[in-house]
């Protein structure tokens, strides 16, 4: 058995590590944060750069044709530097759906701009309120062209083109759904950032009026290719929320090491090393559930729907608990702007609601479960 | 990222398999199979000799204690050899329960310690199951403090006389042996003054009183020292080396790892499958869905922090301190199982044994759960662990540290 990332895969995590180390320090996620730029840019080009956004896009398509696996060690690095760009709409989910579903003219025109840097994506998927479910989506398709408003898009108004999930039939299934690519250059769209949780990664409200778009894969097929893209995106934030809930228990770790009250270091009162001890046993317990997700993911394994939920649950839960205590045991501190802690609670609570919530996911591994049982 | 054996692995794994498939008391499979949460007994025999005879049966063909040395009545396996080993064992693993504390702690301590003599003639029966060993630690006055134990040792000529009592024995009513930790010198700070010997369970003035438990069952004992001599060549360690030889024997009980811990979740997730709520079946139930999410993820989590310990032995590489977890989740959730679980029962939850729902399996985990968070170490003591050797936070603050032992109050109030 060898249920671990192999020698060359840890390479490139601690090369990825270092890098966003070099280029993404706290004050670069603060720039963003602040609102002088919707986006790092120059991190987003070095990213292309190092070969990170084609990491497991085809070498056919302008990819580095690594993998899957290579894709998570790098994920987990985005989360742990917090990382204010928008990888994970591009990366998980845009590119994940092309490779998925895109036709061979699709790929060869978005894929190798994906990888070079190019060309940011995002998946236009809810309406308001409400978690991924065919029934939620009302946005209308129509000879070629979509009517409806999405919100909230992650990445919306820095993306160059969007995959939309649009309605194409009422008959009340799966099949209603379909899929479609918009150039979101091309016209046809109003854009609208809106004020979220996590600055570092906008939201956006779209308006699409008698909007251009090409079917992504076939008409109908929209949701069982979605809900593909989802658990794969969910193994792959999950990495990220791995990531983060580290980093957030490192910076607890260490203020408790350094903090003398009472005479002493807090780290040496109970009340603060339990809280810490409880917050190691989430992320490990994510890590370990991750790394079955990743294990599922690369190897297209019919395990993977039920991997990605448990992962996708188990990380989720750790980042929030891992965040909401960094900021506890940091007291006061931990609750200004000034301290980096609430970057990770705001990153945690946006991602737990980003590819629809706990509670649905929960939802979603019961299900597959009692599929598995049931077989 | 795989879960395939090795090539050597495999061979190991089918020569294990093929063993256990014919050699195996198969006629208890069905029983040891449902027996997950804590307890195991055996309706039509005693398992006592069942488990002696398997034990038995193993060492002569070579297959018990794995990873001690041949000579030793070992095999001389390699770690992961030992977890396949497990894995194949699958419910006959069951056992093996009464042989855990002296295969995992009291053998590797007399392997360190013990004259070379000594363990040439007490380790193979050890191994065998012919002798049973239990460990004698815990006290009254000393649980998770340890050190603070107060059973004396005092020498006298070539004798050690010993005077005292220990509690929480598992097993010493069956034990034919243990290792005994002592006080022998009560003026120099707790950690300094003691000792560590191996005794006969038989001697005159060992008395061994089964402890009634909360939930009805005694599984552990009281052992009460009244003048009992103990030869100083029984002795394991140096005259007041005892707290360094009894990390030896906590250290040991690491190589758990790959032994799955029960979490009451399989029984759970089975149990609500089928059940009928008032308003429908209970797995469809949003709030009995979400309860049921999050301990699957913890059970899962557990089993794959397991798997990964099992690579890093697999390659031959030391497990990080990641198992240290397993026992802190498992307890408290096995009794948040247990207690929910009786909830979905409504007011018959109240009803136990074997007219209760399920033959009252989640009554009986309920009563159990208390122990499971405080034997071999309470859930603080854990944190602790985790904090201070993972974390690398400073150590409690211990007031007790530089005083003599004899020094130290005894009483809170009054």
């Amino acid at each position: 058995m060898n249920f671990d990332f192999s020698d060359d895969q840890k390479q490139l995590r601690d090369q990825a590590r270092k890098f966003l180390a070099e280029k993404c320090p706290p004050k670069a996620v603060r720039a963003v944060l602040d609102g002088k730029a919707p986006y790092d840019k120059e991190l987003w080009k070095g990213l292309a750069e190092m070969g990170f956004l084609g990491v497991a896009i085809p070498e056919d398509f302008g990819g580095a044709g690594a993998g899957h696996l290579e894709l998570c060690v790098i994920a987990e690095e985005m989360g742990r530097a917090n990382a204010p760009v928008p990888f994970s709409s591009t990366v998980y989910l845009v590119a994940e759906a092309l490779l998925i579903a895109g036709s061979d003219a699709q790929k060869k025109k978005w894929l190798p701009a994906i990888a070079s840097g190019e060309a940011i994506g995002t998946l236009a998927l809810f309406e308001g309120k409400g978690n991924p479910s065919p029934n939620n989506v009302k946005l209308a398709a129509a000879n070629g062209v979509l009517n409806g408003v999405k919100k909230p898009v992650a990445d919306g108004a820095i993306a160059d083109f969007a995959v939309v999930a649009a309605r194409t039939g009422s008959s009340g299934r799966d099949g209603d759904i379909s899929l479609f690519i918009v150039d979101l250059k091309d016209g046809g769209v109003e854009v609208k950032g809106l004020t979220n949780l996590d600055p570092t990664r906008g939201q956006a409200e779209i308006t699409f009026k008698d909007c251009k778009a090409e079917p992504l894969g076939a008409a109908g097929e929209g949701w069982s290719i979605l809900t593909q893209v989802l658990d794969r995106a969910a193994v792959l934030c999950a990495f990220e929320q791995v990531g983060g809930s580290d980093r957030a228990l490192e910076m607890g770790r260490d203020y408790a090491l350094d903090r003398i009250a009472f005479g002493r270091q807090i780290g040496s009162f109970q009340a603060v090393k339990h809280m810490l001890a409880d917050m190691y046993v989430s992320a490990t317990l994510a890590r370990s559930n991750s790394y079955y997700g990743a294990w599922a993911l690369s190897t297209n394994a019919a395990e993977l729907p039920e991997a990605a939920a448990a992962a996708r649950i188990s990380a989720t839960q750790a980042f929030q608990h891992c965040a909401k205590n960094n900021i506890q045991v940091h007291g006061g501190m931990g609750f200004t702007w000034e301290f980096d802690c609430h970057m990770y609670y705001r990153r945690a609570n946006a991602m737990a609601l980003g590819l629809g919530s706990l509670s649905y996911w929960e939802d979603q591994l019961i299900d597959r479960m009692r599929k598995k049982n049931a077989a | 990222m795989n879960f395939d054996d090795t090539p050597q692995e495999a061979e190991f794994r089918a020569t294990a398999r093929a063993w256990i498939g014919a050699n195996a008391p198969k006629q208890y499979e069905e029983e040891l199979r449902k027996s997950s949460l804590g307890r195991t007994q055996l309706k039509n025999a005693n398992i006592l000799e069942v488990a002696k005879a398997w034990q038995k049966k193993k060492a002569d063909a070579g297959w018990a204690c794995l990873h001690w040395p041949k000579d030793y009545g070992g095999r001389g396996s390699s770690p992961i050899e030992r977890v396949i080993w497990q894995q194949e064992e699958g419910p006959f693993g069951q056992l093996s329960r009464m042989f855990i504390i002296g295969h995992g702690m009291c053998g590797p301590t007399m392997m360190a310690f013990a004259r070379e003599e000594h363990k040439r003639s007490y380790l193979p029966p050890l191994a065998s199951g012919e002798k049973v060993w239990c460990q004698l630690f815990s006290e009254p006055a000393g649980g998770s403090d340890v050190a603070g134990l107060r059973t004396r040792a005092e020498k006298d000529g070539d004798d050690w006389v010993v005077n005292g009592q220990k509690i929480w024995t598992s097993g010493a009513h069956y034990s034919d042996y243990g290792i005994l930790l002592t006080r022998t010198d009560p003026t120099v700070p707790k950690h300094k003054g003691l000792t560590m010997f191996f005794l006969d369970m038989k001697s005159p003035g060992v008395e061994v009183r089964p402890i009634k438990q909360a939930s009805g069952a005694s599984d552990f004992n009281e052992v009460y020292f009244t003048n009992v001599r103990i030869p100083d060549h029984q002795r394991l360690g140096e005259v007041g080396d005892g707290w360094n030889v009894s990390l030896t024997t906590l250290m040991n009980e690491r190589s758990a790892i790959g032994a799955a811990v029960s979490t009451g979740f399989p029984e759970l997730f089975e149990y609500c499958s089928s059940l009928m709520l008032d308003d429908g079946p209970a797995i469809e139930d949003r709030a009995v869905r979400s309860k049921l999410a999050s301990w699957a993820v913890k059970a899962s989590g557990l089993k794959y922090t397991s798997m990964r310990a099992i690579s890093a032995l697999s390659k031959g590489e030391r497990p990080g301190p990641e198992n240290s977890i397993g026992k802190l989740v498992a307890g408290s959730m096995i009794q948040d199982v247990a207690t929910y679980a009786l909830d979905l029962q409504g007011a018959g939850g109240v009803v136990s044994g074997e007219d209760a729902e399920l033959a009252g399996r989640f009554q009986a985990m309920l009563l159990r759960a208390p122990g499971t968070r405080v034997e071999g170490g309470t859930d603080e003591i854990m944190r602790n662990i985790i904090a201070e050797r993972v974390l690398g936070l400073p150590g409690d603050i211990r007031v007790d540290k530089d005083v003599p032992f004899n020094k130290i109050p005894t009483k809170g109030r009054g």
